[in-house]
């Protein structure tokens, strides 16, 4: 499907070709196959609707990259709001100072809450704590049974008592404070959001314990009620996170993208089969690609991109040997350095940098400005900055919004830059710009296993 | 009579012994200490609960209540019905072939401009869909009739088993429950107690036997008592893992030799389910040529409209609706009603 998608995008894209901007009238073409896209993941209609209204903005009047085809450039833009809006903060779990500390799942039926639960106390296990797990569903058949095998297999105790949901889990914590147990898991009944008794009762189970943390329990393979049930839940139970479940099946798990976007948690952990080792924590970049079912296209498109980043990089080294660095150069390298991170942080992994260039802090807003000043100039300027004479500062200063001091220490610093350059390890260094290489092969390509592959 | 194909583990054994009594209290030397951490939660979090849970109802308001309202019909009314179709799962494919022959209508004047009648042209056009389907629940009386479960986890697989049992007693008709997850926890338990519920025997197999000679057994058992029926429970797999498929293709098998006869294969499907209901569908049906779809947990908030979907590409009657977790929650597939719900 996702070559499909990616043709599609080519086809309506390469009438670009050889333009500067993406137009509108090809943004909302492409915008419509996008759409189609998210629905067929399951993405809920009003998560979708605010998504391609961001997409729109980032993508209306964008400069065409040089790196990657126009397609590819929106694509990408997709994935990152993808990204961004599964992401954001992570799931961080603190344990109680006054144990135990109490984890509530919560869910439709049979979403997995009494596998999930298994898996958290193994899981607990693992963090060095010593679970509990209580089964506060009386209703469903062998639901405790089931309950108990699995604290058997994953070797934590359960506590059940066939009384009522609310007292069973009022009266595990209560055990676990007496038997020493420092996290408590309680697994609870199935129920459909709109079945006010039932929610009334998780509500009160909550009231009782007073978990620390409340999970919602959803499968991957939920339609477009994904948003009501998240929203009726959070209003409930006021949720700290998600668990996706059967992430090990090819649904392309849209609804991780509306249950974020409604509850405003991060996703906590997902599973991937039924047993319990099979839960891992959340990478939103995986369930972005895999999502939009495009995680080949996306490493691709890295690859253009490191592949060009590789090339500029050579280039620059090249144009500084010859002693023909310009200031064009040295914008390209300013764009190189900010896709890069922090600057502070690029610096500190450049061999060769002396010691008071890397203490002396880099403000990044100092860099835009720079920037700003850089792309007011005309080509010729950039190439030979000594024909900027006193008007052509001046029309530079206004262009980018700055003063004419500020085009005069640009022009300074890069005439000291050159020189400093020149005399020392810079060039190799800009060559083998390597930490960066490594750092976004490692995180990137490696994550796109997983949850991104299909079995 | 067939020997059975898997020799070993056949013999149903007795049940696997009780579960053991809550483990006894133990507190680990070590644990002591532990139990101050340093890290703490800054201030232990109140669940500040909410009790707005009668205000559900307003928050799954109607889609449809506007395209009513409005006074003619134009694109904007074409983009609300859209939605209201998406909205339900129906998919965006087979909602566009739903939407675009009205589409055609309307620019050739024949739909008037009335929004209520372009609603009724769309029910109809939607309720057609499911016309001449076969919702019979098929049996042959010479032989034991086997009708086979199967789905990805957690629809309600033993669910509808335990309602269906319940209805055949009731109607005085003998039923055997073939517990044919040999895999989950405390699945077999689970069917055993709506084996008491309803009244039907449930033939178990050791945790980890082979499901088909377990579904083998059920068939032997209820011929010999000269029980007509048997409902074999299947454990939940994704469609995507080619060994379980495997599995059921050959539980399959194994269940239509004499004296058994496959005679329905239920696809349960849960009404939650968005898009990916149509992959399950079709390999589902791919494996083990599927009869007719359960839908089950239609009394949620969920449409279920997949179903559109599942019908109008892979031609599969909807046969049983499930709409709640207790033994009379199951109902025959009624078209209009579904599709009157759907646009409710
Ligand atoms: N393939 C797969 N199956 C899963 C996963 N998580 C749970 N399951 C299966 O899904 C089914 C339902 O899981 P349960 O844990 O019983 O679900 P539940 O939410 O507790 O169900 P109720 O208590 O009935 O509401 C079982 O067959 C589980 O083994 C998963 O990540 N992948
Ligand atoms: N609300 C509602 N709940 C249902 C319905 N059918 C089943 N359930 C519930 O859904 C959950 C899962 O049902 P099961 O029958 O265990 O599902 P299954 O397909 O056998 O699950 P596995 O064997 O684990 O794959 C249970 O909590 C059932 O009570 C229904 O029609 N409506
Ligand atoms: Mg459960
Ligand atoms: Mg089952």
């Amino acid at each position: 499907m996702f070559e499909t998608l990616t043709d599609r995008f080519e086809g309506i894209l390469t009438r670009l070709r050889g333009r500067g901007r993406l137009g509108d009238a090809e943004i909302a073409e492409v915008l419509r196959e996008i759409r189609v896209a998210l629905l067929e993941a399951d993405v809920s209609l009003e998560v979708v609707r605010d998504l391609l209204e961001r997409i729109r903005e980032r993508c209306s009047g964008a400069e065409l990259s040089k790196s990657l085809t126009p397609a590819q450039q929106v694509i990408k833009v997709v994935d990152e709001e993808l990204t961004a809006t599964l992401g954001g903060e992570s799931f961080k779990l603190t344990y109680a100072s006054k144990p135990p500390t109490v984890v509530l799942l919560a869910g439709l039926q049979g979403a997995g809450k009494t596998a999930a639960a298994a898996k958290l106390a193994r899981w607990f296990k693992q963090q060095g704590r010593h679970p509990l797990l209580v089964g506060a569903d009386l209703q469903r058949p062998a639901a405790v049974e089931q309950l108990r095998v699995l604290g058997r297999d994953v070797g934590a105790a359960v506590f059940s008592e066939p009384t009522d949901p609310v007292a069973v889990a009022r009266r595990g914590v209560e055990e676990a404070v007496r038997v020493g147990r420092d996290v408590v898991v309680i697994d609870t009944a199935g129920r459909l959001a709109i079945d006010e008794a039932l929610m009334r009762e998780v509500a009160e189970v909550s009231a009782a314990t007073r978990p620390h943390y409340t999970l919602l329990v959803v499968d991957a393979m939920t339609g477009q009620d994904a948003v009501r049930t998240a929203r009726a839940f959070h209003e409930t139970l006021e949720l700290d996170g998600i668990i996706l479940t059967k992430v090990d099946g090819d649904a392309r798990g849209g609804a991780a993208l509306s249950v974020k976007q409604v509850v405003g948690k991060p996703v906590a952990f997902v599973s991937t089969g039924e047993r319990p080792a099979e839960f891992e924590p959340f990478y939103p970049d995986r369930m972005a690609s895999r999502i939009l079912g495009m995680g080949d296209v996306l490493s691709l498109i890295e690859k253009a991109e490191r592949e060009y980043d590789e090339d500029v990089a050579a280039k620059a080294v090249e144009r500084l040997r010859a002693g023909r660095f310009s200031l064009e150069d040295f914008h390209e390298q300013l764009q190189q350095m900010k896709k890069m991170g922090p600057l502070q942080n690029m610096l500190g992994m450049l061999p060769g940098i002396p010691k008071e260039v890397r203490d002396a802090g880099i403000d990044e807003s100092q860099v835009s400005r720079i920037e700003a000043i850089i792309r007011s100039m005309t080509p010729q300027e950039r190439d030979d900055p000594s024909v900027i004479n006193g008007s052509r500062r001046m029309r530079i200063a206004a262009g980018s919004g700055t003063s004419t001091s500020d085009v005069n220490n640009l022009l300074r610093q890069f005439k000291e830059m050159q020189r400093f350059m020149r005399s020392s390890g810079m060039a190799g260094a800009l060559a083998r710009s390597g930490p960066r290489r490594k750092k976004k092969q490692g995180g990137r390509s490696s994550s796109r296993k997983g949850a991104g592959s299909r079995h | 009579m067939a020997p059975p194909p898997e020799p070993a583990s056949t013999a149903a054994p007795p049940l696997p012994p009780a579960a053991p009594p809550l483990p006894p209290a133990v507190v680990e030397a070590e644990l002591e200490e532990e139990l101050h951490l340093p890290e703490a939660i800054p201030e232990a979090k109140r669940p500040r609960v909410r009790e707005r849970v009668g205000r559900a109802r307003e928050l799954f308001a109607a889609p449809f209540a506007s395209i009513r309202r409005r006074a003619k019909i134009d694109e904007a009314t074409f983009e609300a019905l859209e939605e209201a179709l998406l909205l339900a799962d129906v998919g965006l494919p087979t909602t566009e072939r739903l939407l675009t022959p009205l589409r055609e209508r309307l620019a050739a004047k024949a739909l008037g401009d009335d929004p209520d009648a372009l609603l009724e042209a769309l029910k109809q056009d939607a309720t057609a869909l499911f016309a001449g389907e076969d919702r019979a629940l098929h049996r042959e009386s010479d032989t034991t009739s086997v009708w086979l479960f199967v789905g990805v986890n957690g629809v309600g697989k033993t669910t509808t088993i335990g309602k269906l049992a319940t209805f055949e007693k009731a109607a005085g008709r003998d039923v055997v429950l073939a517990a044919g997850d040999t895999f989950r926890a405390a699945a077999g338990e689970q069917l055993e107690l709506w084996g008491e519920r309803s009244g039907a025997e449930v033939v178990r197999g050791t945790e980890g036997a082979d499901p088909s000679s377990v579904v083998f057994d059920a068939i032997q058992h209820a011929a010999a008592k000269g029980a007509p029926l048997v409902l074999a429970d299947t454990a939940g797999r994704l469609h995507t893992k080619v060994n379980l498929m495997e599995e059921l293709r050959k539980v399959r098998r194994v269940a239509d030799r004499p004296p058994g006869k496959v005679t329905e294969v239920l696809l349960v499907l849960d009404a939650t389910t968005g898009q990916n209901g149509l992959a399950q569908a079709r390999q589902f049906t791919e494996a083990v040529a599927v009869t007719g779809v359960v839908l089950t947990k239609l009394d949620g908030s969920a449409k279920g409209g997949v179903v559109l979907a599942i019908r109008s590409e892979l031609g599969l009657p909807i046969k049983l609706v499930g709409l709640g977790e207790g033994a009379p929650d199951l109902v025959e597939f009624d078209p209009e009603e579904f599709v009157g719900a759907l646009f409710d």
